[in-house]
């Protein structure tokens, strides 16, 4: 007879990161590139947190000092989305740069069209490091895709000695050197890493709340060496941001069966064939979560996610479907429970999906909220001030 | 439609033309490198693909015909199949450390360098994305939510199209105030970003799917590398 070892069932198995990471290290290669002369590795400026990623390693997240690479699809169409982050770093007392020397990263028509190749994805990439490098300020990326095209993009510069000859060359003709972070590293690890501080300046109590969590494909799965892991969340199973955030604002994360799963974006199909679109994030995510966990809320840390998670249900619900869940993302959340104002910090009303029962969940007036809001544009409407600026809303 | 996996519909295009299209496809420098090291046929990909759940697609077939150095089913797919991948690449999930996303990419890029009939298809209407991405350093602006665009997505869009222009000014970042672009983009650094499609052959790719586009993109650039003092840019 042949016995089988038993397998303890999985929430009951001690996963350990491993010792022996089973992939190359890119910080090595990276400290290697810099003293053949090759290129310049941007250091993760002090004070930084140390966390640890997929297969164990070290990844120091920035405090401060901060170059924030901003997302086309967060401003143009989410835009409290950013204005979330800048608020958490200005509550914080955080020294950052919000650059208009940045281009988005193009990766989004990348995907989408393949109008592109390598070497110009390479060099724009570059050009946005060098750019931040002159500064002395650190990247931090805020678009999920950003930070998922940038790994690719550092993954073929340390392998292929032939497109740095390229990207240096371009450089060169820019007036810019081959400069490559340290770490690529996403606003949500930073809002993973600051999660305490968060938590200490919380003053929305946020415990009847439950929420699920959809992760970004770009940032756990292409490339998923980069990606934050630790054995008190899912022990170490899945990638730590979002729901490690939510957690220590006493939030109930709920899990559900679709968790893997792709949000549906697409990229091209997202804005020239969105039956896909609306059709799998309504399917494979929304209505399974409502189904399983009947959330108040989903929370996800990328541009694409909240849009095609938060725009599809509009239709859906004319078909009758089980939808209505509001999306925001980690950062909206993070400010929410600091306190932000939900239309003039957190822009509510750029999403879709009626968020008002979440909002008056957690104790607050939407409508009271919003007059607030709308008194604020009635400034700007009767020209007595042209814009609002952090002093309106802080 | 189910996909035609026949060689029928292509059999007048000469096998030589297909090959030709396969070899550039494995002269990437991604290709043996990180995109296909050969395939266990486990379907662990098409498991986490969210197109093959809604299409007639699989990344399996497509690492396969690779594999196999199939000229003709890889012809097939480079036409038919490719542009349903969503490039999510739940994929890379693959045991065999294959990324089938990583694979399409590179085809996709084939078939655009090539101006193929079905690329230029399945970009029809993506055009005014390319123009604004190339021309302006940013993809997606809030001037782009316009009812007629987004029909499915409501009447919260024709609110948004209402005001875009005090509710942009409402937003306190000061970067943020643009209705065209989705921040403000220095003038230096839209010519920096021209330079890098001049110099990386993007422009070609673009002339070759879409001629009009080209026209468009080159009449905007060359005034304003000009302007800066970059008139040796021949397009
Ligand atoms: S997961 Fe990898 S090995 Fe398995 S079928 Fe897909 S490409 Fe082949
Ligand atoms: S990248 Fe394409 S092939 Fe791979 S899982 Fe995503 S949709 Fe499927």
């Amino acid at each position: 007879m042949i016995h089988l070892p038993v397998i303890p069932a999985a929430k009951d198995r001690d996963f350990q990161l491993p010792e022996n990471p089973p992939t190359e290290d890119y910080h090595e290669i990276l400290d290697e590139l810099e003293r053949d002369g090759e290129i310049i590795v941007q250091r993760v400026p002090e004070p930084y947190i140390e966390v640890k990623t997929k297969f164990g390693r070290i990844k120091k997240i920035p405090v401060e000092k901060t170059w924030h690479h901003k997302s086309c699809g967060q401003c143009g169409h989410i835009p409290g989305y950013s204005t979330s982050i800048f608020w958490l770093n200005r509550q914080l007392g955080l020294d950052y740069m919000d650059p208009k020397d940045q281009t988005s990263c193009t990766a989004w028509n990348y995907y989408a069209s393949a109008t592109s190749n390598p070497e110009a994805q390479a060099a724009v990439a570059i050009r946005n490091f060098a750019t931040a490098y002159e500064t002395g300020y650190y990247p931090l990326i805020h678009c999920g895709t950003s930070f998922g095209h940038y790994k690719e993009v550092r993954q073929a510069l340390i392998h292929y000695p032939e497109l740095r000859d390229k990207v240096r060359k371009i450089m060169a003709k820019l007036g810019k050197k081959l400069v490559i972070p340290e770490e690529i590293v996403h606003y949500s690890e930073w809002v993973y890493a600051m999660r305490d501080r968060i938590k200490e300046r919380q003053v929305v109590d946020m415990s009847q709340i439950t929420a699920t969590v959809h992760p970004a494909c770009h940032y756990h799965k292409l490339i998923e060496e980069d990606a934050i892991y630790t054995p008190e969340i899912y022990g170490a199973q899945r990638t730590a941001i979002i729901t490690g955030v939510l957690q220590e604002l006493g939030i109930n994360v709920a899990d559900y069966s679709t968790w893997f799963d792709c949000c549906g974006f697409g990229f091209r199909h997202i804005l020239v064939s969105r039956d896909f679109s609306r059709s799998f994030s309504v399917q494979r995510k929304i209505e399974v979560m409502m189904e399983e966990a009947n959330p108040d809320i989903t929370v996800t840390h990328d541009t694409g996610c909240v849009t095609t998670l938060d725009q599809s249900q509009f239709a859906a619900k004319a078909h009758g479907k089980k939808v209505g869940l509001p999306v925001l993302s980690d950062s909206q959340i993070a400010a929410l429970a600091m306190g932000a104002h939900p239309y003039k910090v957190l822009q509510m009303h750029w999403h879709n999906t009626d968020n008002t029962r979440f909002l008056a969940k957690l104790g607050l007036d939407p409508d009271e909220k919003w007059r607030e809001f709308e008194a604020s544009v009635a400034r700007l409407q009767d020209g007595s001030k042209q814009y609002l600026t952090w002093e309106d809303v802080e | 439609m189910g996909l035609d996996l026949s060689t029928r519909q292509y059999d007048k295009v000469p096998y030589e033309e297909k090959e030709r299209l396969f070899e550039e496809v494995k002269a990437d420098m991604r290709y043996q490198d990180h995109a296909l090291y050969g395939c266990y046929e486990c379907g662990i990909c098409v498991a986490a693909c969210p197109s093959a759940r809604f299409y007639d697609f699989s990344p399996r077939v497509i690492a396969q015909a690779a594999a196999r150095e199939d000229v003709d089913l890889m012809y097939i797919l480079m036409n038919d199949s490719i542009w349903d991948c969503s490039q999510c690449f739940s994929c890379d999930r693959c045991p065999r450390h294959n990324s089938p996303g990583m694979l399409i990419t590179i085809m996709r890029e084939v078939a655009v360098r090539n101006g193929l009939g079905t690329a230029k298809e399945a970009l029809e209407g993506y055009g005014r994305i390319i123009y604004k991405i190339m021309s302006t350093g940013t993809q997606v602006s809030p001037d782009m939510l316009q009812p007629n665009a987004f029909p499915d997505w409501g009447g919260h869009v024709h609110d948004i199209a209402e005001n875009l222009d005090v509710w942009r000014r409402a937003l306190p970042p000061e970067t943020l105030h643009t209705t065209e672009t989705g921040w403000e983009v220095s003038d230096k650094t839209i010519i920096e970003l021209y330079l890098i499609w001049h110099m990386t052959g993007v422009m070609d790719m673009i002339e070759e799917i879409d001629e009009g586009l080209y026209d468009i993109l080159v009449d905007v650039m060359e005034e304003r590398l000009e302007e800066a003092g970059y008139d040796d840019v021949s397009f």
